[in-house]
């Protein structure tokens, strides 16, 4: 038996992949909870009702989904020009501590849509160094850029530390390590009353269908594309490969890091070291569940979602450790690594 | 100036120093086993915190200290068994497939301990290894202390560098995982079978990798905590590269690198006015800029990182 390469990828193997590995991993991680004595139907019921059975649970569920939507671009953007961004952690960091420093006060002579814009450009300015400066030492000198992202996520939550307790610590937080918070006039306006969700989720969306479009419909988009398929081709095809890397770079780190200026400005409103857990990460496996499609971002960061906001409730209902959570995300993220595999290869015997 | 001089003539610092490395020799041999056989493993941080957590649980549960490390292995080999079906079988990337299994090791290890092990106010904690003083040697001045005093997971790692280096450059399976790493067809040609030595490379070294985070649960500390392992697994693949793929080098590596990490502790406690992050942040910046120092130099095994598919160039 052995592998075989498909003339085409098959579509609708792509179409699938993403079901198939999501029950697959639902029939794996079901060993697990009923090592926790309940019945995993029972759980995954549970689960459900918790993302989606109340409005409230609706809207916490969405909430959650915002910035795995944005970091789940960014790595989608760079994994398509095989720019393997795995530091979307510090990048989200840094869009929040860029939010939250410079729009206490320093901005409050701006009207507000102008504000956010500044805020936002800014602060995926400082995502797009934090990239592009590891993207440039694989093309000098050749360093793997998942060791130094890997090492700057270290390095940056460190700092945001520094700052929390330093410079930007909230003097009225009782003691507790958090940033100065945003101006009150620059916080996003809620989507639906008395809930977290905010129009954020609207951004996100609009964000993915500008990637969408500047991957499809654009020479940069090409470009990238080619340049993630066959370097040495594209080279040959004359597609500066340096620069195209260098943009796709600005543009993954840019878009994690507005992952967290959207969530300072929507439901946060200030910076801790622990705001995130784990989107960074998390947005990888939305991208790969996503098979990197922008829009298909948008339906796996819902999905993660639902796993995290989901186990949450089912785990005070059950007793299962709320760690299933993780469990699940990143066995479908190898699950959907596997069954990739199948839409370009097939089996023979 | 002083203040450094008194920190480094100290004995307890050195000792320190190979107490900081041992986790770092266990993950960067394994490491370097994986990518001279030409699998690149970045699950390492996610095999470290299953072999933390198992090692630690086996003791709790009442096994004696060597079986935990022998089941830390074991878990290891697992992992590291997955890793070679999704890269060496499927040949699936290597860098995804790495991360995947980083994520699944660590948050398995999560949800066994919170299954399994009832928190109070305090982590459990279990009797850890303690220092073995060599007979005669720990009583002399200095090096007794630094050296000779250390707990025997230790030694085993220094032991296992000497191993590793005699096994890859001195035997014929050495050569024949080398040669996986630079030209897997030749081995083919040999009528070899790369797959199958691949697959054997990358389930050896998961087992050290696991065994140095075992080390971190079962004599380092006492006791398993979430996000223990704190990217000491990202280190061990930069390290690898700072010593361009030669177990030597890495024993030389970790030694330098845990000097610096035992060095800023000290420094931590004895200079007041520096935020502490900065401490906490130089072994991290310190990596970067051995990676950038060396890189120009390094020896990157040819074939690392391309899957092998019979019949296929």
């Amino acid at each position: 038996m052995r592998f075989e390469r498909r003339q085409d990828v098959s579509l609708p193997a792509l179409a699938i992949a993403p079901f198939a590995a999501v029950a697959v991993t639902l029939v794996l991680c079901a060993g697990l909870i009923a090592m926790a004595g309940v019945n995993p139907p029972t759980a995954y019921a549970q689960m459900l009702k918790g993302a989606f059975g109340s409005r409230l649970a609706i809207t916490e569920t969405l909430t959650r989904a915002v910035p795995l939507m944005l970091t789940g671009l960014a790595a989608a953007v760079a994994f398509r020009a095989r720019l393997w961004n795995i530091g979307g952690e510090g990048q989200f960091y840094i869009g929040a501590l860029v939010t939250a420093g410079l729009g206490h006060n320093l901005l409050s002579g701006l009207p507000m849509p102008l504000a956010i814009a500044v805020l936002m450009a800014a602060s995926m300015a400082a995502g797009a160094v934090l990239l592009v400066v590891p993207a440039l030492m694989r093309l000098r000198f050749g360093i793997d850029e998942v060791v130094t992202t890997l090492l700057l996520n270290f390095i940056v939550i460190l700092f945001v530390g520094l700052m929390v307790e330093g410079p930007l610590k909230d003097p009225m937080a009782f003691g507790w390590p958090q940033s100065v918070p945003v101006a009150a006039g620059l916080r996003l306006p809620d989507l639906v009353p008395r809930s977290r969700l905010h129009v954020g989720l609207i951004i996100a969306v609009v964000v993915a269908a500008l990637v969408w479009l500047l991957q499809a419909r654009t020479v940069f988009g090409a470009e990238t594309r080619a340049a993630g398929l066959n370097p040495r081709a594209a080279a040959f095809a004359g597609v500066p490969l340096t620069a195209t890397l260098v943009k796709v770079a600005a543009l993954s780190g840019g878009l994690a890091a507005l992952a967290g200026t959207i969530e300072v400005l929507g439901p946060t409103g200030y910076v801790t070291t622990t705001m995130s857990p784990g989107f960074g990460y998390a947005g990888i496996v939305v991208a790969m569940l996503a098979a990197l499609h922008p829009m298909g971002v948008v339906a796996a960061a819902i999905f993660v979602a639902t796993v995290f906001v989901g186990a949450d409730s089912m785990s005070r209902a059950t007793g299962v450790p709320s760690f299933i959570a993780d469990v699940i995300v990143s066995v479908s993220f190898l699950t959907m690594l596997t069954a990739l595999l199948f839409t370009t290869y097939r089996l023979r015997r | 100036m002083n203040e450094t001089f008194d920190i480094l003539t100290n004995a307890s610092l050195w000792a320190a120093v190979l107490r900081i490395a041992t986790p770092l020799i266990f993950g960067v041999l394994g490491a370097l086993l994986c990518e001279r056989a030409g699998v690149l493993n970045l699950g390492i941080e996610g095999i470290m915190t299953m072999g933390a957590m198992a090692g630690w649980l086996a003791v709790y549960w009442g096994a004696g200290l060597w079986t935990g490390l022998l089941i830390a292995a074991l878990v290891g080999l697992i992992l590291g068994l997955l890793h070679a079906l999704l890269t060496v079988v499927l040949g699936l990337s290597q860098h995804v497939s790495g991360l995947g299994i980083t994520l699944f090791g660590s948050s398995l290890a999560y949800y066994l301990y919170r299954l399994w092990v009832q928190v109070g106010d305090l982590p459990p904690t279990i009797q850890p290894f303690q220092p073995l003083k060599i007979p005669g040697l720990s009583s002399l001045p200095f090096f007794g202390e630094a050296v000779f005093s250390q707990s025997a997971p230790t030694y085993l790692a220094l032991a296992l560098v000497g191993v590793t280096a005699w096994v890859l450059n001195r035997t014929p399976l050495g050569l024949a995982l080398r040669m996986c790493g630079e030209n897997p067809h030749a081995v083919e040609a040999q009528g070899l079978n790369p797959i199958a030595i691949r697959i054997g490379a990358v389930m050896v070294g998961s087992g050290l990798m696991a065994l140095g985070g075992a080390f971190l649960t079962m004599a380092a500390f006492n006791s398993f905590f979430p996000t223990m392992v704190q990217g000491r697994g990202w280190i061990c693949i930069a390290l690898v590269i700072f010593a361009s793929w030669r177990p030597g080098k890495a024993l030389l590596g970790a030694l330098l690198f845990a000097l610096f990490d035992a060095f800023q502790l000290r420094l931590q406690t004895s200079v007041s006015g520096v935020p502490y992050q900065l401490f906490l942040m130089a072994p991290y910046v310190l990596s970067i800029v051995a990676l950038i120092l060396v890189a120009r130099r390094a020896r990157v095994p040819e074939a690392l990182m391309q899957p092998y598919r019979r019949g296929e160039r």
